[in-house]
Parts: structure tokens; sequence; C-alpha cells
């Protein structure tokens, strides 16, 4: 077990290490950030721009710039935005909430919607209710998240004027983007949760619970379902990633101010600090996540290890 | 119900999966195909005079017009060729790349074999739409770099599931008997391995069309991908989203654009997932 758990930390490690890598060495590819910071301030000299790159510390040796930042994981110290140079940590702090916010209302929903509809559609195999949800099912993973949000804002902000467009002030504004990334990961886990109950359903001890006379609903909540939690666990861990790349997409048709948002007006002010730390928040939650769930699995269930 | 009654009723629902799947598909495809005859103008015809006219009521813009006096209905249309071209060149190329890289490290190992599964694992924690905003603002957007983009990041997933394959057939008796009257290992992969396990990779790739055409559009909405001249559907998006409070159609259409066209690629592939592999296993 020792083993298997120091295997998967360093591979964690290494896909950290590899993608902040590459974003850092591809965003200075970008441009000069000091030329545009001194776009529009009237007649600059080289000795200014030097001076400017001085201060951003962007004219130190790449991989001094890239050490520096990523030994700011231990210290929480990821410089300061070239924008109004406000600390980058207190910008993702301020952003990580929203965005994680809106995964885990997302996640929620889609879970509390898809255990329901997925075991329906198992016990209702080849039936016609079977069929309706997978027609949804299939329609729902056809949808542009960006669009399904453009499309409820039209209907409940514009014609029933119930929910605000934008933005994030209490709760209602919560409600569009998590029902739009709730709709988008339930039409995937509604499948999900019918293929693991359709194999768990086969097992002779669910013949034996049947047999004992339990009522069909604690046969099918108790006994199967928590059986195939396990492996509806590791699903649910593999789509965080996806999740979060809807969630940036969706947060910038609500302008939800969170990292996506964050992220895209970095690129468009070549704001290399913040930029780099968003993706590496993001993807070391990606990688958090699948960890954990493997960690989980593999504990639970040997014959992950030794694989 | 008896099992036979059962299964019949599946198959009544798998062929009108598939009817619904290539009416839907071949209907883009054919107005694509003649989208020059239909629309000369290439849909970038501007009536100030028609702005914003509201669809069915003007039989010349039968789906209405948008700001600039554009036919809607023609700039949908032009707007899925870029789609469709997007969706078949970038799963073209991944494909090529990532079935010859499966195969190497699937018969090979070593060396191919762990740059394959460390790419994967960097793929698994580098959401596209990210890596898209970092290399987009290196390279800038555009049909093309969009395109090496979405092959750049998704070879992984044929060379994974050509690898995956490979290694179960690799010890096979007709493999092994391969080698042993001395088949060129050329041979062995592309004649003997390949044809084998190209069910799954057909399934995959008609699902890849399906998610690329997504991919670009969010990007071109988001204003990393197509250039804003060329009408796109994630671009007239972007356009009319300005215009929703009282120009709904404007933002409409080309969403019902995208969502048809990758309904009926998922119908299609969802059919050839249950028809290449009648147990089922895979069906999710």
């Amino acid at each position: 077990m020792a083993g298997f758990l120091i295997k998967r930390i360093l591979q964690a490690a290494f896909v950290i290490v590899a993608v902040t890598l590459v974003v850092a060495f591809a965003i200075r590819l970008t441009g000069d950030p000091a030329l545009m910071l001194s776009q529009g301030a009237g007649s600059i000299t080289e000795a200014d721009l030097a001076r400017i790159r001085e201060a951003l510390g962007v004219n130190k040796p790449f991989l001094e710039q890239y050490s520096d930042f990523f030994l700011g994981i231990f210290t929480l110290d990821f410089g300061r935005s070239f924008l109004g140079g406000t600390p980058v940590i207190d910008l993702i702090g301020n952003a990580l909430p929203a965005t994680l916010m809106l995964a885990f209302a997302s996640m929620f929903v889609s879970i509390a919607v898809s255990i329901p509809l997925g075991i329906k559609a198992a016990v209702s195999r080849g039936k016609w209710a079977d069929q309706l949800i997978r027609i949804i099912s299939l329609i729902g993973l056809s949808f542009p998240n960006f669009w399904l949000a453009i499309m409820l804002v039209l209907l409940f902000s514009i014609t029933l004027k119930w929910l605000p467009p934008s933005g994030m002030d209490g709760f209602t504004s919560f409600l569009m983007p998590a029902i739009t990334m709730g709709i988008i990961l339930t039409a995937t886990n509604v499948r999900l949760v019918r293929t693991s109950m359709l194999e768990t359903m086969q097992s002779q001890y669910i013949m034996v619970a049947r047999a004992k006379g339990l009522s069909e609903s604690t046969v099918l909540y108790k006994h199967a379902l928590r059986n195939c939690a396990i492996p509806l666990i590791t699903y649910f861990g593999l789509q965080f990633g996806g999740l979060l790349g809807g969630i940036v997409v969706v947060e910038r048709v609500f302008n939800w101010p969170g990292l996506g948002t964050l992220a895209f007006d970095a690129v468009g002010a070549r704001d290399y600090p913040v930029l780099q730390a968003v993706i590496m928040v993001l993807s070391m939650l990606i990688v958090g996540v699948n960890l954990l769930v493997d960690i989980a699995y593999g504990l639970i269930d040997p014959r992950i290890r030794t694989e | 119900m008896t099992a036979i009654a059962k299964s019949a009723r599946f198959k009544r629902y798998k062929n009108l999966e598939f009817i619904l799947g290539v009416v839907l598909t071949g209907s883009i495809c054919l107005s694509v195909l003649f989208s020059g005859l239909l629309f000369p103008d290439g849909g970038d015809k501007i009536n100030l005079i028609a702005r914003l006219t509201a669809p069915f009521t003007n039989p010349d813009y039968i789906l209405g017009t948008d700001p600039l006096g554009r036919d809607v209905l023609a700039r949908v249309i032009m707007g899925g060729k870029i789609s469709l071209q997007v969706g078949i060149l970038s799963v073209a190329g991944a494909v090529v790349i990532g079935v010859i890289m499966g195969l190497i490290s699937g018969y090979y190992r070593g060396f191919w074999d762990m740059i394959v599964m460390r790419f994967a694992d960097v793929q698994l924690a580098l959401p596209f739409i990210l890596l898209a905003i970092t290399f987009i603002a290196i390279v800038g957007g555009g049909l093309t770099n969009m395109i090496i983009l979405l092959i750049v990041s998704q070879w992984v997933q044929y060379a994974r599931l050509v690898r995956g394959s490979v290694l179960s057939l690799r010890d096979q008796e007709f493999i092994q008997s391969a080698q042993a009257i001395g088949v060129k290992d050329i041979h062995i992969l592309f004649r003997h391995l390949l044809p084998n396990l190209i069910g799954p990779v057909i399934v995959l790739i008609t699902l890849n069309v399906a998610n690329n055409i997504l991919l670009e559009s969010s990007l071109t909405f988001l204003g990393l991908g197509v250039d804003p001249l060329i009408p796109s559907w994630g671009g007239m998006l972007a356009d009319g989203r300005t215009y929703l409070q009282n120009a709904w159609w404007v933002s409409v259409f080309p969403g019902l654009a995208i969502l048809l066209t990758v309904l009926g690629l998922n119908l299609l592939g969802d059919w050839l997932r249950d028809s290449l592999d009648p147990t089922g296993r895979t069906s999710r």
C-alpha cells in the first residue's frame, strides 16, 4: 500500500510540475508585459522599459522565475498582479470560493437528479422509461453549455424576470449558473448510474435480498446503490476536470467572479503571475481530487493497488 | 413482457436512433455542401433597412436578420461549414497520430509507452479550455491554430484506447504465429492488430467530431477561436448575446444548429457503439 501511495503521489507531483512548466514557458512567449503596461504612456525610452522589467522581475532567467513561482506553493506567495499590484494570492482567494461553490453545487444538483433517474432507467431496462431517459440524456450531452446558459437567461431573466442575468449577488444569482452545469453533468451521470446499477443488479446478493422478501426500494437503495457507490465516486472524481473546464466558460456568460473570469482577464492583460497561478490552482484541484479518489479506491479494492 | 418482445422494442429504438442520426447529420452535411449554391453571397450581404427582422415574417429572411441586416439562415448554414471543417480535420489528425502512437506503445512497451502514459496523465489534469486559453494567447486564434490545438490535446485519447487493445491482443495466438513465421512488425501492427481494434476507435471518432464542434463553438464564443468576420456558430452567439433583450432569434438559431448537429452525431455514435458491441458492456 505504501508503494502504491508513493507512486501515485509522485505521479501527481509530476503532472503539476509539467502543467505549470508548460504554461509558464508558453505564457512568456505571448509578448513583453513592459510594453503592454506602458501603452499610451507617452514617450517611453528603452531604459524605462528595462526598469519596468526589473520591477516586474521578468528580466531574470526563465528557470529562476519559474522556481520562484513554484516555491510560492509552499509560502503561498505568487507575487503581485502586473495590473494594480494586488497580491495574486488575494485575487485567487477571492475567486476560488466562487468557482468551488459553483462546482460543488452543480455536482450536488446532478447527483441528486441522476441517481433516481439512473436507477429508474436501470430497473425498467429496455422499456419506454429507459429509452426516454436515454434520449433526454443524449440531448443533454449535445447541449453547448454556454448556449444553455444564454437560453436560461432568455427564459428566466428576460422573459419571466425571475432571476438576475449575471453577477454574484445572493442566492438567486447562484441558481442559473449551478443549474446550467448541473444539467450538463446530469446527462453523463444518468448513464453512469444506469450502467453501474445494471451490473450490480445481476449479483447474487441482490437475488438473496429479493428472496428474503425485502421491499423493492430497500433492495434498490440500500443494497444495490451502496454497492455501486464506489465506481460511481470514481467516475464523479474523473469528471472534475471537465466540470471545471465547463465552469470556466459558463462563468464568462454569467459574469461570475471566479477563476475562469480571472483567467480570461489575465490573458487579455498579459498578467503572467495571475494566469500562471490560476492554471496551477485549477490543475492542483483536479490532480488532488483524482489522487484522493484513487487512494480511496485503492484502500477499498486491493486489486487496484497491484496494477 | 417476454425477453423477445423487449429486444424487439430495443431494436426498434436502435433503428429510430440510427434514422434520426442519419437524417440530422445528413441534412447538415448536405446544406453545408450546397451552401455556395443556396447563398452565393456567403451570408455577408448587409441590409441595414431590414436589420433585426423577426423570423417567419419576411419570406426573404425566414429566420430573420441580425443587427446588420444579414440573413440569419444563410449565416447559420455558412457557420456549419466552419464547424464541420474543424470537427473533421481535427479528429482526422488526432486519429492518425494517436493510432500510430498507440500501436507502437502497446506493442513495444518501454520508452514510448511511458511517453504516452505521462501525456495521458497531463491531459487528464488540464481541461481543454485552459490549454486553449494559454496557447491561443500565444499563437493567436484562427481556424488552423484551433485545429492544431485540438489535435495536440486529443491524440492521447486514441493512443490510450489503441494501446489498451494492443496489450490484450499481442499475446494471442494469431499474433504469436504471425511473429513465428517472420511477418514484419509493420505488417503485424497494421494488418493484424489494427483491424481487430478499429471498432471502438470508430465510435470514439464519431463522438469526438461532435465534441470538437462543441469545443470550437465555445472557443469562438469566448473570442479565442475563428475570426469574428467569418460566419460561425460560436461567433454568431457572441454577437447575438448583446441583443438578447429584443432579438432572441439571433441567439437561438445558431445554438439550435450546434445542438442538432452534435445530437445527430451522438445518436450515430450511440448506435454504432451498440452495434459493434452487442453485449452492451461499454454502453454508458
